[in-house]
């Protein structure tokens, strides 16, 4: 060892969460689940637009949550491919009239590539190296969008319209509605499938990786392909999460999708518990309902009130949502003793 | 003779794993004493409780003021210092400015200077490499520098963790001379926990055998070497 | 060639302004591991101070001295108050909370000084320096300062007990409890003085940028890529870091056709990652070797 090298024992920057302790019980998944299902049915359509924001947001932090809880790496770039997946699904539908349903998957293979891809350089680079390779990427997606040279498909500053699409089958649901029930239905497929990920061999090659990567690497661990793989996923996600959001809000632009996004969804995971897949979609809740009541209690201080309150939560459960289900279950077990 | 250090039903834990079950012991003033155990007995965690390192319960005097809510900078502060396993050497600082960490809570300046002499003087190795950094060194010499630089605290007291780990037979020795001599000329007590029971027990003057978190005997250091279960566990004839 | 020479003179003055926050930045990466995305809002709001001081009629140096004690004291307060409670908690939510602090001291300015662009005040005068149209005595000033901080930074960490106990702390915090070093206050005495480099990049800073809330944004993203691409563990390496971003980002904007000024941050971050894919490390940081 020379003198100029620092050696160290590498604290894993996300800490170790148990595969076990990653979802919800059946009971509670079920309670979830009806609610998620029932709600609908008795509100305004502005506040089913909004549900169908918590769930598409859920799944861009779900995503980002694979990669940074399931591997340890570190993203602001989600941003990036949650445009990427929007803008894949507006040019196909309006430019080549493709089913909305159909550019899902085309959304998420192209990100789950870009991710891959990406994730390829980013191997080299760690903690706050990534971050800022990740923020260039965050960045750099607004301009690309602009630039002239893909002007006739993007729309350049101005965007693309997107039409939204009505209930198939003649089914008697408004189109708001309609669309609820299919990101939910989406939303689950992939919650469903996530978790079954992080379960599986794959899975625990992204923890190993997350919590040691020499010794993953020394125990046979493909390193680089389960890191740029974690990469892929996450993004492929993302991507999905973003045509849907394209769908959802009917409308994609290069400012929509600026490195405010991924810092939103940033904050939206560690609320919800970094590794903790069921807390997706509170942290989901806090970014989007959060900034509202900010705004709801001082129009000018509405920053400094959302730092407040960001802070109180940090304050309070700095582990997120996944230490409010930890006490609630021990509470829970208490109660049952007695 | 007084009582340097007095340790009353120590017990400590590792998240909710208890590693030790309420241990007794004392120092005398001036005396090098040993504790001896298996992997995994809890010699090391004890001199961490010692410094606060641990989360602990039970009563640690020293000198006869209750130290155990004190934070490990302020158990140092008193003149208790800590070489902990690992050698805890700060690598990419020079073998000179280590030395000076060493005295970095003291108040009178001038005498750091000298100090860092006699420190040479005990160390003629450290003296040689002083401007170089301290990863740099050998493993033995970072053992040294690591006493040497506890010792620019001008310790009353001294907890030592398995000084030899990884060190070569002959630099053990080297190393235990100079314990000894530490012992005898500065006056510092010391505690040392030690694998190499048979060194340990030759230099020590008193010794306490530890398993599983508890004290299971004590004695004179002779005595103790002479008693047959340490010899078959520890000694191996 | 004449234009090259100029771009790189003007790239120079522009990598000044990098070269003052990645210092900064350093040394809050030195005290806490960990870069501060506040650190830019910081410097804003120390910098509206001086400038709150100067409307008051204080003379600008008393401002000036009076705004660095007050920041470093203040960069004390909030890590005692916010993020002490916070360093048990994973690193994640403590970067969550830069974030929140980010958004409180972006907001708070805004309401107390509101959004409008600001003159700030040069000490150095703007004319051209030694008569070359692109760099002014204000830029070349400010390399003056960022040189001579440089060299404070390097005395204060060589040559002080104090320093010496910073390094150890920010080194091997366990170890630097075994001699005795308090590390929490190290930490809070990073923050300080960060805080205070960061004020003093934003008074050098404004009178380029103008002041208003949103003045540090771009600012301390390209001073974090100076201190990355310099190497996070070195003072020097930072100012260098800066100078080549800025001279680079120049020069992108000069010969790489349809680099507007959008497209220039981008373009330097990609060069910067560039370098870090083949020196991780950074230009002048210490390689660090981990072990299981």
């Amino acid at each position: 060892m020379s003198a100029a090298e620092e050696v160290v024992t590498e604290a894993p920057a996300v800490e170790a969460v148990p595969k076990r302790a990653m979802t919800l019980g059946y009971g509670t998944s079920l309670v979830v689940l009806a609610a998620l299902i029932l709600t609908p049915l008795f509100v305004k359509n502005f506040i089913i637009f909004q549900m169908t924001m918590l769930l598409i947001y859920g799944l861009a932090v779900l995503a980002l949550n694979i990669l940074t809880g399931g591997s340890g790496q570190f993203s602001l770039g989600q941003s990036a491919f949650y445009a990427i997946g929007a803008y894949t699904t507006a040019i196909l539908m309006e430019h080549f009239n493709v089913n909305y349903a159909l550019t899902l998957p085309v959304a998420g293979v192209i990100c789950f590539a870009a991710g891959f891809l990406f994730g390829q350089p980013a191997l080299r680079l760690s903690g706050v190296y990534l971050a800022l390779a990740t923020f260039a990427l965050a960045t750099a997606m607004p301009q690309l969008l602009k630039l002239g040279f893909f002007e006739h498909w993007t729309g350049g500053v101005q965007g693309l319209v997107v039409t939204k699409p009505d209930a198939p089958f003649g089914l008697p649901l408004s189109q708001d509605m309609w669309l609820y029930y299919f990101t939910l239905a989406i939303t689950i497929g992939i919650y469903i499938a996530s978790v079954n990920l992080l379960r599986s061999r794959s899975g625990r090659a992204f923890m190993a990786i997350r919590d040691n990567e020499i010794a993953a690497s020394a125990m046979g661990v493909d390193v680089s392909l389960y890191k740029t793989l974690a990469f892929g996923v996450s993004a492929g996600i993302t991507g999905v999460a973003g045509g849907l959001g394209a769908i959802a809000v009917q409308f994609v632009a290069p400012d929509g999708y600026t490195i405010t996004l991924a810092i939103s969804l940033f904050l939206g995971m560690v609320v919800g518990g970094v590794g903790w897949l069921p807390g997706s979609i509170v942290g989901s809740a806090f970014i989007i309902f959060v900034p509202n009541i900010a705004e709801g209690i001082s129009k000018g201080l509405s920053g400094a009130v959302f730092g407040v309150l960001l802070f109180l939560v940090i304050f309070l459960v700095p582990h997120g949502a996944r230490q409010v289900a930890l006490i609630a279950q021990q509470l829970a077990a208490k109660l049952k003793k007695n | 003779m007084t009582t340097m250090l007095n340790v009353k039903d120590l017990r400590a834990y590792y998240g909710q794993v208890q590693a030790l079950h309420g241990l007794s012991f004392s120092l005398n003033e001036g005396s090098l004493t040993t504790l001896l155990g298996a992997n995994g007995a809890g010699k090391t965690t004890t001199l961490r409780a010692i410094c606060n390192m641990v989360r602990s319960t039970g009563v640690i005097e020293f000198q006869g003021k209750p130290i155990g809510s004190r934070s490990t900078e302020n158990v140092v502060r008193l003149g208790i210092a800590h070489v902990p396993q690992g050698r805890g050497t700060f690598t990419n600082m020079t073998v000179e400015e280590n030395l000076q960490l060493g005295a970095i809570t003291r108040g009178d300046k001038k005498n750091i200077v000298a100090d860092i002499e006699r420190m040479y003087d005990h160390f003629p190795v450290l003296k040689q490499r002083y401007t170089q950094q301290a990863g740099t060194l050998s493993g033995g010499e970072q053992q040294m520098l690591a006493v040497a630089r506890a010792l620019m605290l001008r310790p009353r007291l001294m907890l030592l963790d398995e000084p030899s780990f990884g060190l070569a037979p002959l630099v053990v020795r080297d190393l235990f001379r100079i314990f000894s001599k530490i012992n005898r000329e500065d006056k510092v007590t010391i505690l040392v926990v030690e694998q190499n029971a048979q060194l340990a027990l030759e230099l020590a003057d008193h010794a306490y055998v530890i398993e599983t978190g508890r004290i299971v005997m004590s004695g004179n250091a002779k005595d103790v070497a002479n008693n047959e279960d340490v010899r078959k566990s520890y000694l191996g004839y | 060639m004449e234009l090259f020479a100029n771009q790189v003179l003007a790239g120079i003055a522009t990598g000044a302004i990098y070269a003052c926050m990645a210092l900064a930045v350093v040394m809050i990466y030195q005290a806490i591991d960990h870069l501060n995305f506040a650190q830019g809002e910081m410097a804003m709001f120390s910098t509206f101070m001086s400038w709150q001081m100067m409307q008051w009629g204080v003379p600008y140096w008393w401002a000036f001295i009076l705004t660095v004690i007050l920041s470093f004291a203040g960069g004390i307060l909030i890590e005692r108050l916010l993020f002490k409670p916070l360093a048990k908690a994973p690193v994640l939510t403590n970067v969550a909370g830069f974030i929140a602090l980010f958004a409180i001291v972006n907001s708070v300015a805004g309401l107390i000084w509101d959004f409008t662009i600001k003159q700030y005040p040069t000490p150095f005068g703007s004319s051209p320096f030694l008569g070359s149209q692109l760099i002014s005595t204000h830029q070349a000033g400010m390399i003056g300062v960022t040189l001579l901080l440089l060299a404070a930074l390097y005395f204060f960490f060589q040559f002080t007990r104090i320093g010496l106990a910073m390094r150890a702390a920010a080194s091997l915090p366990e170890s630097a409890r075994l001699v005795g070093i308090n590390t929490s206050w190290m930490i809070a005495l990073g923050w300080g003085m960060a805080s205070a480099i960061g004020a003093i990049a934003g008074m050098l800073i404004a009178p380029v940028v103008f002041l208003e809330p949103n003045m540090m944004g771009g600012v301390l993203i390209y001073g974090f890529a100076s201190a990355v691409l310099g190497g996070l563990s070195s003072p020097l390496g930072a100012v260098i870091g800066g100078f080549l971003v800025g001279i680079f980002e120049n020069l992108a904007g000069t010969y790489i056709p349809g680099v507007g000024n959008e497209l220039k941050l981008p373009i330097a971050l990609a060069l910067i990652i560039t370098v870090l894919v083949v020196k991780p490390a950074g230009l002048f940081g210490r390689p660090i070797v981990k072990r299981v």
